[in-house]
C-alpha cells in the first residue's frame, strides 16, 4: 500500500452506538493502531481506545478488525485491508465501555476464578527441582505465554452463546496450574475446570487457537483438561 | 465474524445430528408398519422406491457420513494426545470431508 486514502469506519459509543467514517492517508508500514491513533489525533480527540507497548508485548490494543479479533499494533493495514477499507470495532463478548474500549472485568474475573498459584514451599525451602523435559512441565511451557489480551475470548462462539462459559484463556490458565508440580492443590484446579461452564462446555471449534496472536493452542489445553477429567472419573469415580 | 474450518465442522456435526434425530421417528414408523402385516410393509417399501425418497435417502447417507466423520474428529481432538501444539488438526476436517464425499459417491453409484 502506498499513496491513497483509507476508508476507515470506527465504532463510536458503548453497546449502543454507530460507526464513524474517516478518511486516513495510506502510508507505508502502517499498522491498524497507527490508523486509530491518527484518527484520534486529527479527527476525534474524544475517541477512546487502549494501547500501551505498541510492539506486541502488553496485549492491550486488541480490537475487531474487519470482523476478526487481532492485536492492532501487530497488524499491518496492507495485510488485512489490501483494498484500503477498514472496519474497527471493540472486541466481541465483552461489554463496550466507550468506542474501542471494552470492560475486561468479566474476562479477567473468569481468568482469576480458575485459581491462582498457591504452592506448598516456604522461603526456607530450596527451589523446587522441576525437570524441564518432564511431560507435565512441557505442557505448562506450551501454554504459559498467555498475556490476557482476550483475543481468544472474543473469537470464541461458545463464549458468545453461553455467558457462564469460562472461555479459552481461563481454561488455558487452569491447564498450566494443573500441570505445575509446585501447585498445592491441583485437584481443586481440575475440579474448578470441570464445573458447569468449564472445559466440557467447549465445542472444539478451535477459533481460539486460530486467532491467538502468540500462537498458543487453548484448544489443546482444554482437550487436556477434558482428558484429565475422564482419567479422574475412570480412576476415582469423580469427574 | 469470519468462521474457520473447525466451526464449519462443528456446525456440520450438529446439523447432521439434528437431521438424523428428525429422521429417526420416520424410521421407527416404517419399522412399525411391518408389524401390521406383509401388505402394510410392501406399501411402505413401494414408497421407499419413489425418486424423491431416494434423494432423501442420499441426504440421509450424507448426514450419517458427516456426523460420523466430524464426531470422530471431536473424539480425536479431545481424547488423543497432541504431539505438536501448533495447528488445529484441520487435516481432520478435510479428511472428514473427503470421507463424506467418497461415501456419497459410493452410495450414488450403488443406487444408479
Amino acid at each position: 500500500m502506498a499513496e491513497g486514502t483509507l476508508e476507515v469506519r470506527i465504532w463510536r459509543g458503548g453497546d449502543e452506538g454507530a460507526f464513524g467514517a474517516y478518511a486516513v492517508p495510506a502510508r507505508e508500514n502502517q499498522t491498524v493502531l497507527d490508523v486509530v491513533t491518527e484518527v484520534q489525533r486529527r479527527f476525534e480527540p474524544s475517541l477512546a481506545y487502549r494501547f500501551s507497548c505498541r510492539v506486541g508485548v502488553c496485549g492491550s490494543c486488541a480490537m475487531t478488525i474487519n470482523g476478526t479479533p487481532r492485536w492492532t499494533c501487530r497488524t499491518h493495514v496492507k495485510r488485512v485491508a489490501p483494498e484500503g477499507r477498514l472496519t474497527i470495532e471493540p472486541l466481541r463478548n465483552m461489554k463496550r465501555v466507550k468506542d474501542l474500549a471494552c470492560d475486561m472485568d468479566g474476562f479477567l474475573g473468569k481468568w482469576a476464578s480458575v485459581g491462582t498459584f498457591e504452592g506448598t514451599a516456604t522461603r526456607a525451602d530450596p527451589p523446587a527441582a522441576i525437570d524441564p523435559a518432564s511431560p507435565a512441565r512441557r505442557e505448562v511451557d506450551a501454554a504459559i505465554q498467555c498475556i490476557n489480551c482476550a483475543v481468544c475470548h472474543a473469537a470464541c462462539d461458545v463464549v458468545a452463546w453461553d455467558p457462564h462459559y469460562l472461555g479459552p484463556a481461563a481454561l488455558n490458565r487452569a491447564w498450566t496450574l494443573y500441570n505445575d508440580a509446585r501447585v498445592a492443590d491441583r485437584r481443586a484446579v481440575l475440579d474448578g475446570a470441570l464445573q458447569p461452564g468449564g472445559c466440557h462446555t467447549c465445542h472444539s471449534h478451535g477459533a481460539c487457537t486460530e486467532h491467538c496472536p502468540v500462537g498458543l493452542s487453548p484448544t489443546a489445553s482444554i482437550a487436556g483438561l477434558k482428558r484429565a477429567g475422564l482419567v479422574s472419573l475412570l480412576k476415582g469415580g469423580r469427574s | 465474524m469470519r468462521r474457520g474450518a473447525g466451526w464449519w465442522a462443528a456446525m456440520g456435526h450438529r446439523l447432521s445430528g439434528l437431521a438424523l434425530a428428525a429422521f429417526l421417528p420416520l424410521h421407527f414408523l416404517m419399522l412399525g408398519r411391518a408389524l401390521g402385516g406383509a401388505e402394510a410393509l410392501d406399501s411402505s417399501l413401494k414408497i421407499a422406491e419413489l425418486p424423491l425418497v431416494k434423494v432423501a435417502e442420499f441426504g440421509l447417507v450424507i448426514a450419517l457420513a458427516v456426523h460420523l466423520a466430524f464426531g470422530l474428529r471431536v473424539l480425536a481432538i479431545e481424547l488423543l494426545p497432541w504431539p505438536a501444539r501448533d495447528g488445529l488438526r484441520l487435516r481432520l476436517v478435510y479428511l472428514g470431508l473427503a470421507a463424506t464425499v467418497l461415501v456419497g459417491i459410493a452410495f450414488a453409484v450403488s443406487v444408479v
